[in-house]
């Protein structure tokens, strides 16, 4: 068997360190290592957004990376998104509030994704929302829900920022 | 699934890379963005003893404009290549094609140099390269040699790389002048492979005749391919007078797609020829502009 490496990874700024195998991916690092069972597997392969996380602030699918290859990176999962205080943070409030989910499988990706999405687009069109969304997979919802959602935390969060400049 | 075990390597510098590739020989496998690699391997569709990841490489990043030709690192992410002001001004027809490939979140991993070695037939990046003439550069122990976009993509999965071949940069040449680009697809759903696409280029003169113009197809056979007999029928040609349905059919005409359970030979075809039109269409309107 491959020799195990020494890895550090600051995740939700915390930092780890860990003997990983070469071939344990980020995902399955962040559950079974960290305990953060929020990051979610649905394919393994890239293809249903179930397991996004931030890697250095990029939305990346963690089914797709070695731990390995994170070294020295910071990774932030749904977990770190929430206040300290257990409240929902923006996105996730908004989904509760849109119905933007059912069994709640691929909701941690959404909202993942969601967060990277409305930071560097904070007033996406309708059709940026679509296309912002393409990469996640629900087998539930139909999506309509998860698209309100996006258009309510995006306004949620435009009335923020006029609020916060106003003060 | 989960990957079989490997050995991991992380080296810094391009020939380092190269020379644990030539020490590993088929045994090792370059890692790039991982969005095709590490798929296959989780899917056990293949595996290897080493993996050379080339993520902690430096001088294989960058975007770098020199007199006629912008050079772009292999490690260079697609989202990187989808923000550069440098690839929008100067090979626009790369930065069109750029949103196409899956997600923002395959694309914040997904590297020009991984699509390009990868030569999915139905990606877009191979196609862009192949109707530009782009020229590859390709790095091993013994040095570094250029390979021309048409000697590269061999077959499905298969290009002109050896096993220690290091695919360092990707030189595309700029047009300048009264130029038009425009990308066109069909696909299942945004963002998945296209069943079929186009890329192309145009550029004219004064009087609105066709000076020169690149038409590249993807989804059309086991390599991207140039349109070489509707590039002929449109040159020296005014825009006009041109049938582009007629161009279009020329283009599908010189192909010979597969069968597969996403669509029939005969469908691609016959939307092969209607993507051509259409993105010749723009490619015109926006020359014309211009
Ligand atoms: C859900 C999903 C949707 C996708 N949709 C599309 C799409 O619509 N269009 C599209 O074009 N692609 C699509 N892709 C694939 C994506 O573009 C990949 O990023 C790309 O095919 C491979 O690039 P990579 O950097 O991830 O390379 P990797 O996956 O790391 O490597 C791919 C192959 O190239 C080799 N390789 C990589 N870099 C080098 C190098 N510098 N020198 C030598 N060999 C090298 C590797 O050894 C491997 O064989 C999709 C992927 C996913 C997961
Ligand atoms: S589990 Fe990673 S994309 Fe499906
Ligand atoms: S809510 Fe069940 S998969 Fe999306």
């Amino acid at each position: 068997m491959a020799d195990s490496v020494a890895v550090t990874i600051t995740v939700n700024g915390q930092g780890r360190e860990a003997q990983v195998e070469p071939r344990k991916t980020l995902a399955d690092f962040l559950r079974e290592d960290c305990g953060l069972t929020g990051t979610h597997l649905g394919c393994e392969h890239g293809v249903c957004g179930a397991c996004t996380v931030l890697l250095d602030g990029d939305a990346v699918r963690a089914c797709l990376l070695f731990a390995v290859q994170a070294d020295g990176a910071g990774v932030t999962t749904v977990e770190g998104l929430t206040p300290s205080d257990g409240a929902l943070s923006p996105v996730q409030e908004a989904f509760r509030e849109a119905h933007g989910l059912q069994c709640g499988f691929c909701t941690p990706g959404f909202v993942v994704s969601v967060t990277a999405f409305l930071r560097d687009q904070p007033n996406p069109t309708d059709a940026e929302i679509r296309e912002g969304l393409s990469g996640n997979l629900c087998r539930c919802t139909g999506y309509q829900g998860i698209i309100n959602a996006v258009r309510l935390a995006a306004s949620a969060e435009g009335n923020l920022t006029s609020a916060s400049t106003i003060v | 699934m989960k990957p079989a075990p490997f050995a991991y390597h992380a080296p810094e510098r391009v020939a380092d890379a190269a020379a644990l590739l030539n020490e590993f020989g088929d045994e090792a496998k370059v890692l790039a963005g991982g969005q095709s690699l590490v798929p296959i391997m989780a899917l056990r569709l293949a595996r290897f003893e080493h993996v050379v990841d080339l993520n902690r490489v430096d001088e294989l990043r960058g975007i770098e404009r020199t007199n006629g030709t912008v050079r772009i690192g292999a490690m260079t992410r697609q989202a990187d290549i989808e923000r550069d002001p440098t690839v929008a001004e100067a090979i626009p027809l790369l930065a069109k094609a750029t949103p196409f490939i899956g997600h923002f979140q395959i694309r914040n991993r997904g590297t020009i140099g991984g699509s390009l070695a990868h030569a999915d037939p139905a990606a877009e990046y191979p196609a862009v390269a192949v109707a530009l003439d782009a020229e590859f550069e390709v790095t091993n122990p013994g040095g570094t040699r250029a390979v021309p976009a048409d000697e590269f993509f061999v077959s499905t999965f298969m290009t002109a790389l050896d096993t220690d071949d290091v695919l360092s940069a990707i030189r595309f040449p700029v047009w300048n002048g009264r130029c038009g680009f425009a990308v066109e697809e069909v696909a299942r759903r945004f963002g998945d492979f296209a069943l079929t696409g186009a890329v192309c280029a145009v550029e004219l003169d004064g009087e609105d005749k066709v000076a020169r113009s690149a038409i590249g197809m993807f989804g059309m056979g086991s390599t991207p391919l140039r349109a070489t007999d509707a590039e002929a029928a449109m040159a020296g040609a005014s825009v006009i007078g041109l049938d582009l349905e007629e161009v279009g059919r020329t283009a599908a005409a010189q192909t010979d797609p597969p069968d597969d359970i996403h669509a029939s030979a005969t469908y691609r075809r016959s939307v092969g020829a209607v993507v051509v039109a259409r993105a010749l269409r723009r490619a015109i309107e926006e020359a014309q502009r211009g």
